[in-house]
């Protein structure tokens, strides 16, 4: 037993396509719980980045700097009544949270945080996550339907019209990126060593990056860019998030297709909508921003590079704990405000040690591609909030033009070059 | 890797694909037979994947479950519910409804027992699971090619046939 568990550390491959069941397991678990703490860290960071955006403070009262404010929030939704409409269809009110919340982590298989950190590598990675998300269209379009109700009927219609639309884009923006994986060429025009198969895996991507020396975005300069723009505006509308929350419009349908949900069951989309966030972002990373691998991994080579960027998590946990320590300084000087000072201190103290660990050699070793990985999907959840506070919403028939009229042609005007460039280099 | 424990997972899915079949026929509310459908569909999409085809299997799920049932969904969640739950819904011809599945059963056998010989054997190759999608696109635009391109040519006819007809002036 033991000796089944220990021998998968010296494989180089995922639990997966080693089949070792109990690494799978882990990694699920540490996936899972991962996910529920990036939620609930972006719920925090969410409300905060936009009240300083928008010049305002933002939580304040729970916590210091209303840190512990995303655990009151949760504890306030779980204790909530749970309300059913008497009119509702009972089964498919039920099942729709269910299959939203499934569907958004199922796709989490797949992402690879490291050449062996994914639980699986899949043949058709890609495919995978694209369909598996669009699964989540369906959950919506049940919850809008059975809560027999208006508002969550137009919203689940608006919300399956956009993503349907917005999907064909998506996919042919991928569809360009993964011609790329096809073309063995070195360097950014790589010229030469003639064409191959491509492959659809997301790990093979990420591998395909680093032999072609340049992340996709760069390469065959302005083709992977703009086909990852048409991605980076697609993924947008896929989530259903500012400027394209049109199914959740606050101001014409109360809440969209969640209207006529409470407690914990709302928490479920709550937590589906930010997972299917992080899912596209890390589709984009995987499939553009080359995945896993730290900056220049061909042109920064050798020892002393490798050590200055493998410190790199270690440190970034370090500032975080002297901001918080900062803090703990400029606290206001009142018995008041002790208990929250010591609780701000205590945090920082936290930040710090993990800091400490990460900058131990054989730790520093093992999380580096994972810290790389997190550091491209949290920038685009930057970026989502950064949209959230800065355009306003389009209006539906903006919103379907923009989809049908611009990407769809610009996403098969890209596929076509690309090819085309690709051949002819 | 070898497959694990391949009869449960052959008869869970084929179990879950029979039911949902069966729901679909059976449920009065058209939505309930839609989701019911889409169950049949994920079962199908699992069933491939055991017959070493993710590509397919990663196309049932976006095409059908993903794509092709949302529309379908979207069409049957405008249409009144009260009007459907009203009408019949079996034409009672039970009679002849179990003759002509019988003779069909009767037939499957038949083709069992005499084409044996043709059914692949047990311990056939396993095929090569990590080059399916690399596979099935050099079968698509090397061997299969003109196929592939009138196929696709029948598509266009198709939406440009549509767009003709739903929109009055062009």
């Amino acid at each position: 037993m033991l000796e089944y568990i220990t021998s998968y550390l010296k494989s180089n491959t995922t639990p997966g396509q080693a089949g070792n069941q109990f690494w799978a397991f882990v990694y699920i678990i540490l996936i899972f719980l991962g996910l529920s703490v990036a939620v609930i860290a972006m719920n925090w960071l969410e409300r905060k980045i936009l009240a300083h955006m928008q010049v305002r403070l933002g939580p304040m009262r729970v916590g210091p700097h209303g840190l512990l404010q995303p655990i009151a929030d949760a504890i306030k939704l779980l204790i909530k009544e749970d309300i059913m409409p008497a009119e509702a269809d009972k089964v498919v009110f039920w099942t729709a949270p269910v299959m939203v919340v499934i569907t958004a982590f199922t796709v989490f298989i797949v992402v690879p945080f490291g050449p062996t950190h994914a639980v699986t590598d899949m043949n058709i990675g890609v495919l995978f996550m694209l369909g598996v998300s669009s699964l989540g269209v369906l959950a919506i379009v049940m919850a809008g339907w059975a809560s027999n109700s208006h508002y969550p009927l137009i919203g689940a219609l608006r919300s399956s019209a956009q993503m349907v639309s917005y999907e064909i884009a998506m996919g042919l923006a991928v569809v360009a990126a993964i011609l790329m994986t096809s073309l063995h060429g070195i360097g950014l025009y790589g010229v030469g060593s003639g064409t191959g198969t491509g492959t659809l895996s997301m790990i093979e991507i990420v591998k395909a990056q680093q032999e072609q020396h340049a992340w996709f975005i760069f390469k065959f300069f302005p083709l992977g860019l703009i086909a990852f723009f048409i991605f980076a505006v697609a993924m947008v509308a896929e989530t259903n998030r500012a400027p394209f929350d049109l199914p959740e419009a606050e101001s014409e349908l109360t809440a969209g297709f969640h209207t006529e949900y409470s407690g914990f069951r709302w928490s479920l989309f709550f937590l589906a909508e930010y997972s299917a966030m992080i899912a596209v972002s890390a589709i984009a990373v995987t499939l553009w921003l080359g995945g896993w691998l730290r900056p220049f991994p061909n042109w920064l080579t050798g020892e002393t590079w490798d050590l200055v960027f493998s410190v790199f998590p270690g440190v970034t946990f370090l500032l975080l704990a002297v901001i918080a320590f900062v803090g703990t300084m400029r606290m206001p000087k009142h018995a008041y405000f002790r208990v929250q000072t010591l609780g701000l201190g205590g945090f920082g103290a936290l930040l710090g040690l993990i800091g400490l660990v990460l900058l131990m050699p054989p730790v520093r070793d093992r999380i580096q591609d994972i810290y790389w990985f997190s550091v491209k999907v949290a920038a685009f959840m930057y970026l989502y909030i950064w949209y959230r506070g800065t355009f306003p919403r389009y209006r539906f028939d903006q919103l379907m033009k923009v989809g049908w009229k611009v990407l769809l042609p610009m996403g098969i005007g890209v596929l076509i070059l690309t090819a085309v460039v690709g051949v002819l280099l | 890797m070898t497959p694990v424990a391949t009869p449960f997972f052959f008869y869970l899915l084929s179990g879950l694909a029979l039911l949902g079949g069966i729901l679909v026929i059976t449920r009065k509310n058209a939505v309930h037979s839609a989701l019911a459908l889409i169950l049949t569909l994920l079962a199908l999409a699992g069933l491939y994947l055991m017959l070493y085809a993710p590509f397919v299997a990663g196309v049932q799920i976006i095409l059908y479950a993903g794509g092709i049932m949302v529309l379908f969904l979207f069409v049957i969640m405008l249409v009144s519910i009260e009007r459907s739950q009203k009408e019949e819904q079996f034409n009672k011809q039970w009679i002849v409804g179990f003759i002509a599945a019988g003779v069909l059963g009767v037939l499957f056998v038949l083709v069992y027992v005499k084409g044996r010989a043709l059914l692949p054997a047990p311990n056939a190759q396993i095929p090569n699971e990590s080059q399916n999608t690399q596979n099935v696109g050099v079968l698509l635009y090397r061997e299969y090619m003109f196929a592939f391109e009138i196929a696709s040519l029948l598509l266009l006819v198709a939406i440009i046939g549509a767009v003709v007809m739903a929109k009055k002036r062009i």
